[in-house]
């Protein structure tokens, strides 16, 4: 007596130990395959493809950038081409820009609207970054959000923050630290964390080693 | 595209019920072209399953965050950036 009588079988629409919301997308996911807005298929292989991207492609471009000025050129001019130079997967458009903090100039990015982010360059998104508390005050009180993450800005240094409301990804070039002279590419890579391409971080060079 | 960087522009203050990528705050608000990006479907329409057709340019904003919060605590110098496509921009001089 179901106007829901078809033959394949669903998922179980409720599971005790599955948040509301997560039922609410279940539904969703399995209303859209029915009605055949999606392939369940093509489900499966966006969410593989997002879980399969790190920040480590991003940190990458960062490396890169702090040991060739001239790349670094490139990736402020055209960042989707740069991520191509290094084999890297800047997804599809979206366009993808990065934006270079200075000795006076300080870029943090938010989503005010929803939770826009360079997935394909930094993977999926912190909780944080999806919550309301970050999403309201990363645009009206970024300093002191900032103070929180633990970024302590030097006087003069100008705020910059991005609200990606559109079609365009942005993604932080930190400051390479001080006392990495020595390192090569892989290993400044690994001082560069996803959050510092967020902009609510700065990387620090590694603990000397003990005399 | 209609506007170039360093324009001054308004963003409209209408009100738009439905999908929009305007964001309430800086509707009214007084910025400056940075960059036009380029167009891009509108999302206005393409959130509802239409083609998004025509594509509407759009444009990198910045503003002063000392004209956005009345309270606002930081440099004068500090500014916000929103990507904001031209059909909300309006001329201001």
């Amino acid at each position: 007596m179901s106007s829901h009588d078809h033959d394949h079988p669903h998922e179980p629409l409720t599971n005790v130990a599955e948040t509301a919301v997560a039922t609410r997308v279940r539904a969703l996911a399995d209303l859209l395959v029915d009605k055949g807005v999606v392939e369940r298929e093509d489900l499966h292989q966006r969410i593989d493809w997002l879980v399969s991207r790190s920040p480590s492609d991003g940190a990458r471009l960062v490396a890169r950038a702090w040991v060739d000025p001239e790349f670094k050129q490139r990736l402020l001019a055209d960042t989707r081409a740069a991520a191509f130079e290094l084999d890297l997967d800047p997804g599809p458009s979206p366009t993808v820009v990065a934006l270079e903090n200075t000795e006076t100039v300080h870029h943090m990015v938010v989503c005010t609207l929803c939770s826009c982010y360079p997935k394909a360059l930094l993977g999926p998104p912190p909780d944080w970054y999806k919550d309301f508390p970050y999403r309201s005050r990363a645009v009206s009180e970024p300093r002191a959000v900032l103070e929180e993450f633990g970024v302590h800005l030097d006087d003069g240094v100008e705020v910059r923050v991005y609200d990606s409301t559109a079609d365009i990804r942005y993604l932080v070039v930190p400051r390479r630290p001080p006392g990495t002279d020595a390192l090569r590419e892989e290993e400044l890579a690994a001082l560069v964390t996803r959050d510092s391409m967020i902009g609510v971080a700065v990387p620090v060079s590694p603990s000397p080693v003990a005399m | 595209m209609r506007y170039r960087p360093g324009q001054e522009v308004r963003v409209a203050a209408r009100r738009h019920d439905g999908h929009h990528r305007t964001p309430a705050y800086l509707k009214g608000k007084h910025g400056t072209v940075t960059r036009a990006h380029a167009s891009f479907l509108n999302p206005e329409t393409h959130a509802y399953a239409e083609d998004g057709l025509p594509e509407e340019p759009l444009y990198l904003v910045s503003f002063s965050q000392n004209d956005l919060w009345p309270e606002y605590r930081g440099d004068l110098t500090d500014r916000l950036y929103a990507d904001i496509f031209e059909h909300w921009l309006e001329e201001a001089g």
